[in-house]
């Protein structure tokens, strides 16, 4: 509080403002919640106390590396992690009383005991194979991901891109017909792009060309992408199946580095797509970053006006960066045809795109902290197919609504205040 | 480099921002533009810096035509331009800012930093600026910022550079050094344009004076014209400068503020424990450059900040943590410093924004229903009384011109039973005439007894109003001085150093 200065200081000194002592509560809040709810779910509810084990797989059967099985008493482990718990959430409580900072490895440990006590909880009896639960939530995780990336770009250029759903949507479709039609999978690749592409062109012609609100051309395109779609799957995919029916990608090893124990398997047992989608995080980051084009595009986002007294052409950069945008999203789409399902069904996104959305905003516009929450919704979605497969105490609806609950509590709770690209949304009109 | 503009004619529909205006300015000469708010010298520019297309007339740059499609041409030719608001991206470095659109490259697209670093340097060093490439502009003082402005101009080689009002951010000493850099510029065979409205600075540093007003070039002047002279060729007619005001009539303290802070939404302390009072009948001015705490300061005593500690208090009663409306009908009347955004709803008609603080009874509401008999007949006694020029009641606010618009905001604000009057940039933005209207009305309110806070960052207009000035920094107030303190000492408390003897707490 004395670090204010007062004397007039050099003039290109940087303005230091006292930090304020406003103690936002928030987090303690939060933890006490939390360390409530796992005394509640972990002790009270008295789930292992005839001393069954929860047991954790580490390794799949074909590794070369065997890492041995770890067995944890479920009530012991219980209680452990729900004191545990309750001492962190009063350290925070202290901390923010003595107006320091809550360290944000406090958090991270917090979530990850918490996940702890509570699989273990769940897997009372039973066991978790941890590879098999990191494995799909990278897999999973592979259309948001590309998603996030695709709305990094648009936005850090000025485009609100809420058309992510329809672009993957988009994606998904041409990739099934185009691979199924040349018997070529990888033109199938091409060919959601392509349709990502096109959607987002759409998108950008109408936002940066006549001015439109964002948000609702970008609600409008989703409407429409899946209208269209399921009118040609219902009139042309479903009466020739032929045309639906795309080879999957298989999954590749690669060789040394898929034998890293628990890692190994997690990373570089995935398929083509997937090791794209590493490529991609790294270009985007790169891009966006590192290069005179990124500068370009993030000035964009951020003060137009400024981008264009320096000869900058402001709706053309942005209509780049959305179009390679909706070329990476559209990418993503081709996860649900190629990469899982190996056919198109109706609105198979099933609302991923949003999820993909929350993720850019939640990773604040960054694409590595997007990726980052991208994951983290994908872990949440599989975690709720692993607890299904070997039979959790919580009602499968309730699991169901898992990521969402996620999704909501990353959006609202924890991200607070995140500043998005000051000119995000605004069309530019000199 | 010469540049000559040659019957230049840009219209907006059927506005005629420029008419045929000439202008030759040679080479190393700073040649002012003097006109008013709205007189057309923006515009003007922005034709020169191809921002926008003029209808008619040539741009000659050392006798050659030039065709300009977009900023990036005027650029390549050599036009430089440091912009009223700057063009500079916040949350980007000096560096950065200073490369955007001509960014070198090694290898693989990569983005060659080092050497856009190296330029700011020695750019920096050249004029003995100081500034740190790597400083993030957000962080830095407009002052600063401004000579980032320079750099970034400096280093497309401007070899004439405009000045879009460059002093209204300034501090009176910033302004100083300002000009010994135009100079420096001008030696060096720059050619300077500098556009503004302020007389001083003009006669403190232009070779050469042309004034245009209504889109017309009405003279040319040479720097030893009197202040007079150039404020009757910039109106049109005799001006008044100074304000007629008799020695105030104190009556009592009727508000006083005692460690008052503010924290913001970025959690950082924008008003530092202050405390003043004001007694009814005096106008207390409020003096700072832009941005360091004033406006919040105004905010938090309407009650419009979240965050305040310390104490408010009119007539013995308190304000502190109350509604916006509470504190409204304890009689406190307010003129926001932005009167577009906060001042009024830009679609509503003139008589609806003159209401919008009586929305939640009689007389205009009764039984839940609009007067609107009663609403117009109001609406038409203050049209007449404030002089606002419109097209009667019903027209819409947003359409009005900006000292008119100024008229509806305090036509509301004066018509009520006020027991403080707060007037936050009352005149930013306004031409003379308006400016002139605006004083005297604050005048009389003082006169008819009430206490009035005037915040401005001109200190024209401060030491033209004010009975005592408290003059703020960084979120403190540095001193509380009487109306008739020097300039040189309010330039310098303005730059935070304390008064010799200061008065504070009076």
């Amino acid at each position: 509080m004395s670090t204010l200065t007062q004397s007039s200081a050099p003039a290109s000194t940087p303005i230091v403002k006292p930090a304020a002592q406003i103690r936002s509560w928030k987090i303690p809040i939060t933890f006490g919640s939390f360390a409530v709810l796992s005394l509640f779910l972990f002790v009270v509810l008295g789930r292992g106390l005839r001393g069954e084990l929860s047991t954790f797989r580490l390794s799949e059967g074909r590794d070369l590396i065997q890492l041995p099985e770890v067995a944890l008493p479920t009530f012991a482990t219980g209680v452990f992690v729900a004191v545990v718990l309750v001492l962190m959430a009063a350290a925070s409580a202290w901390l923010v009383y003595r107006h320091t900072k809550i360290p944000i490895v406090l958090t991270i440990l917090f979530a990850l005991l918490f996940l702890v006590g509570f699989l273990a909880w769940a897997a009372s009896g039973s066991t978790i194979p941890v590879p098999g639960l990191l494995i799909g939530t990278v897999t999973l995780s592979a259309p948001l991901i590309f998603g996030a990336l695709g709305g990094v770009l648009s936005e850090r250029a000025g485009v609100v891109n809420v058309a992510i759903e329809g672009q993957l949507l988009a994606g998904a479709f041409s990739s099934a017909v185009v691979a199924s039609a040349t018997g070529n999978p990888y033109l199938g690749l091409l060919a959601a792009m392509v349709a990502g592409a096109l959607v987002s062109m759409v998108l950008a012609a109408f936002v940066l060309k006549y001015l439109v609100d964002q948000v609702i051309v970008g609600v409008v395109l989703n409407v429409l992408v899946i209208g269209l779609t399921s009118f040609l799957y219902s009139q042309v995919l479903a009466p020739s199946a032929n045309l639906n029916s795309p080879d999957v990608f298989p999954r590749l090893n690669v060789p040394f580095l898929s034998e890293i124990p628990i890692i190994g398997p997690v990373l570089f047992r995935q398929t083509i797509i997937v090791y794209v989608m590493y490529v991609a995080i790294a270009l985007v980051y790169f891009g966006l970053f590192r290069t005179k084009w990124g500068l370009r595009v993030r000035a964009v986002g951020e003060h137009p006006q400024a981008a264009d007294t320096v000869g900058i052409n402001v709706n053309r950069t942005r209509f780049i960066a959305v179009t390679l945008g909706g070329v990476i999203s559209g990418f993503g789409g081709a996860y649900f045809t190629l990469g899982a399902v190996g056919a198109f069904n109706k609105e198979m996104t099933n609302g991923m795109g949003f999820i993909a959305l929350a993720a850019v905003i939640f990773g604040q516009w960054h694409p590595i902290k997007a990726t980052l929450a991208a994951l983290l919704f994908g872990f949440a979605t599989n975690l709720q197919n692993v607890l299904g497969i070997i039979g959790s105490p919580v009602p499968s609806e309730f699991m169901l609504m898992l990521p969402y609950v996620v999704t909501i509590f990353a959006v609202a709770g924890f991200v607070g205040r995140s500043r998005a690209p000051a000119a995000d949304g605004k069309p530019y009109i000199k | 480099m010469k540049l000559e503009l040659r019957g230049i004619t840009k219209r907006f529909g059927a506005l005629v921002a420029n008419n045929n205006i000439s202008l030759t300015v040679e080479s190393g000469e700073i040649h002012a533009l003097l006109g008013e708010n709205g007189a057309g010298k923006s515009t003007l520019m922005n034709v020169l810096y191809g921002l926008y297309n003029a209808e008619e007339g040539d741009i000659l740059l050392d006798d050659v035509v030039q065709k300009f499609a977009g900023p990036g041409d005027a650029m390549n030719a050599g036009i430089g331009m440091v912009h009223q608001h700057f063009m500079l991206v916040p949350v980007f470095t000096v560096a950065e800012n200073v490369v955007l659109g001509h960014e070198q490259t090694t290898f693989g697209g990569r983005l060659d930093l080092s050497a856009a670093r190296a330029k700011v340097r020695e750019i920096s060093d050249r004029f003995g600026f100081d500034i740190d490439p790597d400083a993030l502009i957000e962080d830095l003082p407009v002052g600063v910022q401004q000579r980032v402005e320079i750099i970034k101009a400096l280093s497309q080689d401007a070899k004439v550079l405009v000045f879009d009002e460059p002093t209204a951010v300034l501090t009176p000493q910033e302004t100083d050094e300002l000009m010994i850099i135009m100079r420096q510029l001008a030696e060096s065979g720059t050619s300077i344009v500098f556009i503004t409205h302020k007389l001083r600075e003009v006669r403190a540093v232009a070779d050469r004076i042309t004034v245009i007003r209504l889109g017309t070039v009405v003279g040319e002047a040479s720097p030893t014209a009197t202040n007079a002279e150039l404020a009757s060729l910039m109106v049109g007619r005799a001006v008044e400068l100074t304000v007629h005001k008799n020695a105030p009539e104190l009556r009592g303290t009727a508000l006083s503020v005692k460690n008052l802070s503010v924290i913001d939404s970025r959690n950082q302390i924008v008003v530092n424990s202050v405390s003043f009072d004001v007694q009814a009948g005096e106008v207390l001015a409020i003096a700072g450059v832009q941005g360091n705490g004033q406006t919040e300061l105004t905010e938090a005593l309407l009650g419009l900040q979240q965050h305040v500690t310390g104490l408010i208090e009119l007539d013995g009663k308190p304000l502190r943590g109350y509604s916006v409306r509470h504190i409204l009908d304890s009689g406190v009347g307010f003129v926001p410093e932005d009167r577009t955004e906060d001042g009024l709803i830009a679609d509503f008609s003139i008589a609806e924004n003159l209401m919008l603080d009586r929305s939640s009874g009689a007389p205009f509401v009764k039984a839940g229903n609009l007067q609107l008999g009663f609403r117009a007949q109001f609406a038409a006694e203050k049209i007449a009384e404030f002089d606002i020029r419109s097209q009667g009641s019903e027209m819409e606010a947003g359409r009005l011109s900006g000292g008119n618009q100024q008229k509806v905001v305090l036509a509301r604000e004066l018509s009520r039973e006020l027991r403080l009057f707060v007037a936050a940039q009352p005149t930013r933005g306004l031409d003379v005439g308006s400016i002139e209207f605006v004083h005297t009305r604050i005048i009389e309110t003082r006169d008819s007894g009430i206490p009035v806070i005037v915040v401005s960052t001109e200190l024209d207009e401060v030491v033209a109003l004010a009975d005592r000035i408290a003059v703020m920094y960084r979120g403190e107030i540095v001193g509380i001085v009487p109306g008739n303190t020097p300039r040189a000492t309010l330039g310098l408390m303005m730059a935070g150093e304390h008064a010799p003897a200061t008065e504070s707490g009076l």
